[in-house]
């Protein structure tokens, strides 16, 4: 699943010399990586990495302590994601994301999720709810055609039987999907996802990837995903990014980082002064048996 | 008990015997505890001795009591719950009648016709308790409490100084009309858009705030709104309270001031009363109600609506859609603080005088207590928890016939905040989401079902 546009690169998402300190602890060193435009990024690295830091900083819930995060959207217009508040990140940049703990609105229905999605579209339509409550069919126009679009996600993400039952009622993978379907109404360019596989078992992951496919194909959206589940990253990424101790130790496509020495290295735990060592049993390992992935 | 196969009726007997022992039990453990507080009193003679009184007889009641009590508890109420349960668990979801279904529609027609009917039973001047006391006294609190309700109920947000909005209405209706001479129907719209500034000053510099800091913070601006007010005598005249508060006009046709010419008894050649005016403001704050109502139901539709209960739910998911929680919390205080100042130029108007008195925190803490009760969110609900609230309140001064019972010295109205929290803890046991503790989805695709309250959250700010 190589990046099947290499030769035409057009960065989406670009992070230069990303910092962040909280107090004594540098949880994210000099970091910069670039996602593209229409690719599946994956943001991978072992727990503490920092990943989750990375994702904050986007989307604007954490402000970075040095750093530049440029967003470039289709039209060619820039914005600078820290200097922006989080909810303006959704709203202007055209960011979305999901939560590694799934934050649905519990005691919403599932249609009406997707509709708190729409919200700004709707506020606009509804002439900031004043002509919306005068009863102007404008507003209704809007309000059927959200539901139109909020039906659209359900049917994707298979939700749609679902659609007038509480989220909070909904089994755990449901609520993956709903809220990668809740991201999404918003009208995304670039959807943030962290750790979507989390928890899912091995069919509900296959459907994940689906899912997550057919919305970079149907919608051009680009996509940037924490993951552990490595069945989900290399199957289904164009581009991964391993983090450690915030900092980037590999940049790549799938095959490449999968025998990165240092990222092996990462993952397994060895020592600095061994992955010299380590390297050399790759190497011997990639010759006895080519294609076997050391794990 | 060594009797496996129990038929139905040594079951019976078996209830029985094991009730009376218990009974007995009950009755043994009340004898010991209440023999030395109950039996025996000491007290001073005439000759300043000390004396003790034996009370074997109201021991015996307080035995009696306890042992006949657990005898009803385990002889009948037990079974009889537990028949119940298990009824209820097999026969599953019972279709609602007609009257669960048109509750609100019911309910607003018989409002309508209550001013008439009670003239009709009681004449003009016996249907002033009833109209002013009774009606006008509870819809005042229920317009309040849907008031706050979009404060609490929608967006979550704890707001225990929710008096201080009702004051701004009322002191601004107060303060314009007898300085300037406005009328109520200029001013009642002001009172409103004041009310809601206030809300948007209140709204600044609490948005950072969550749960029980935010609750502090809104009980101390209550508490600033109320010192204000006795403090600043040059305009407020202080404790002393503004009076004479002008009347309010039937849109400036009718007057029901007894001198001006168009006075309304007089036009109709109806007999002096002051009973036309009460009706007026009883069908005015009806009005005034129905407008909180719909206003309230559309706004849930509305996007604005969502963006407060996602707020209510989770308010960083919310800020992760691009959903401006600053402005969103902000219209949640000042609409809720609108609604608060209506109905505070409406009291205003009502007494013909405001004075701080009126504006204290167990006002707040009362309108609060409403919405909870009600289950926070429903219209139904807090309407019928501020019907059973103020009206058993405003009921307890009817209870004469107590005296005849307890004696002439018993006065049950003093007994009122006692029953009242006592009333509050029975339903908050019973019921702990309130009487509608479920919530009605704002839009649907295939049914309308509503959401069981388990799911629904509270709100931290």
């Amino acid at each position: 699943m190589a990046g099947t546009n290499t030769m035409t690169k057009d960065p989406i998402l670009k992070v230069d010399h990303l910092s962040m300190r909280f107090g004594g602890l540098m949880a994210i060193n000099d970091l910069s990586f670039e996602a593209y435009r229409g690719d599946i990024t994956a943001l991978i690295g072992p727990n503490g990495a920092g990943k989750t830091t990375v994702f904050n900083c986007i989307t604007g819930f954490y402000k970075p302590t040095m750093g530049m995060i440029t967003m470039r959207q289709k039209a060619g217009k820039e914005y600078l994601l820290e200097r922006m508040s989080d909810f303006e990140v959704n709203r202007d940049a055209k960011v979305a994301r999901t939560f590694q703990n799934i934050r649905l609105f519990s005691g919403l229905t599932v249609l009406e999720n997707l509709l708190v999605a729409q919200h700004n579209k709707l506020m606009l339509a509804s002439g900031y709810t004043v002509l919306g409550l005068l009863g102007f069919p404008a507003y209704k126009r809007a309000a059927a055609q959200s539901i139109e679009q909020a039906k659209y996600w359900l049917e994707k993400a298979n939700l749609i039987d679902r659609a007038d039952d509480p989220a909070g009622d909904l089994p755990y993978g449901a609520q993956r999907r709903l809220e990668i379907a809740r991201a999404m109404c918003t009208g995304p360019e670039f959807l943030c996802l962290d750790e979507p596989a989390a928890g899912l078992n091995p069919r509900e992951s296959l459907a994940l990837n689906e899912l997550l496919r057919s919305i970079r194909k149907d919608t051009g959206t680009s996509i940037l995903l924490i993951e552990h589940d490595m069945s989900v990253v290399m199957e289904i990424s164009d581009h991964v990014v391993v983090l450690e101790y915030g900092q980037k130790i590999s940049d790549g496509n799938p095959d490449h980082v999968k025998n990165d020495p240092k990222v092996i290295a990462a993952y397994l735990g060895v020592e600095d002064d061994e992955v010299e060592e380590v390297i050399e049993q790759i190497e011997v390992i990639a010759v006895t048996a080519p294609g076997d992935t050391p794990k | 008990m060594a009797n496996i196969t129990n038929t139905p009726e040594s079951a019976g007997s078996n209830l029985m015997a094991r009730a009376l022992r218990e009974a007995f039990y009950a009755g043994l453990v009340a004898l010991g505890l209440f023999v030395l507080f109950v039996g025996l009193k000491t007290d001073q003679n005439i000759l300043n001795e000390l004396v003790l009184v034996q009370r074997w007889g109201l021991l015996a009641v307080f035995v009696a009591i306890a042992a006949v009590g657990r005898f009803l508890s385990v002889a009948f109420i037990r079974p009889y719950l537990a028949e119940r349960k298990a009824s209820k668990a097999s026969a599953g979801v019972k279709e609602p009648g007609f009257v669960t279904r048109n509750f609100s529609m019911i309910a607003v027609a018989i409002l309508l016709v209550y001013p008439p009917i009670m003239v009709a039973i009681f004449g003009f001047q016996g249907s002033l308790k009833w109209v002013d006391n009774f009606g006008i006294q509870i819809l005042i609190y229920v317009m309040l409490a849907w008031g706050l309700n979009i404060v609490v109920g929608l967006a979550g947000l704890l707001d225990l100084g929710y008096v201080a909005f009702y004051a701004v209405g009322a002191y601004s209706y107060a303060l314009l009309s007898s300085y300037f001479g406005l009328s109520f129907w200029v001013l009642l719209p002001m009172a409103g858009i004041f009310a809601a500034l206030w809300g948007m000053i209140l709204g600044f510099p609490v948005l950072r705030l969550k749960g029980d800091y935010l609750a502090i913070v809104t009980l101390a601006f209550g508490e600033i709104i109320r010192l204000v007010l006795i403090n600043w005598t040059a305009v407020t005249k202080g404790t002393f309270g503004i009076s004479g508060i002008a009347k309010a006009s039937v849109f400036g046709i009718w007057s029901f001031d007894v001198s001006s010419p168009n006075n309304f008894a007089k036009v109709f050649g109806l007999p002096m009363s002051s009973a036309y005016y009460k009706i007026f403001l009883f069908y005015l704050i009806l009005a005034l109600c129905l407008l909180t109502a719909f206003v309230t139901i559309r706004l849930r539709r509305m996007p604005i609506g969502r963006a407060w209960e996602a707020l209510r739910e989770d308010e960083i998911a919310c800020r992760s859609l691009g959903i401006n929680t600053v402005t969103t919390k902000l219209t949640a205080f000042a609409t809720g603080a609108m609604f608060g100042g209506f109905a505070g130029s409406f009291f205003a108007v009502r007494q013909g005088f405001v004075s701080p008195e009126s504006f204290v925190f167990l006002e707040s803490a009362i309108i609060l207590a409403i919405v909870v009760l009600g289950g926070m969110g429903s219209l139904i609900g807090i309407a019928v928890a501020a019907t059973l609230m103020i009206g058993g309140t405003e009921l307890l001064r009817e209870m004469e016939f107590l005296k005849h019972i307890f004696g002439p010295d018993f006065t049950p109205e003093l007994y009122r905040m006692l029953i009242f929290g006592l009333a509050m803890i029975i339903v908050m046991v019973w019921k702990p989401r309130g009487f509608v503790g479920s919530r009605e989805p704002t839009a649907f695709l295939r049914e309308r079902k509503s959401v069981s309250g388990s799911f629904t959250k509270e709100g931290h700010g």
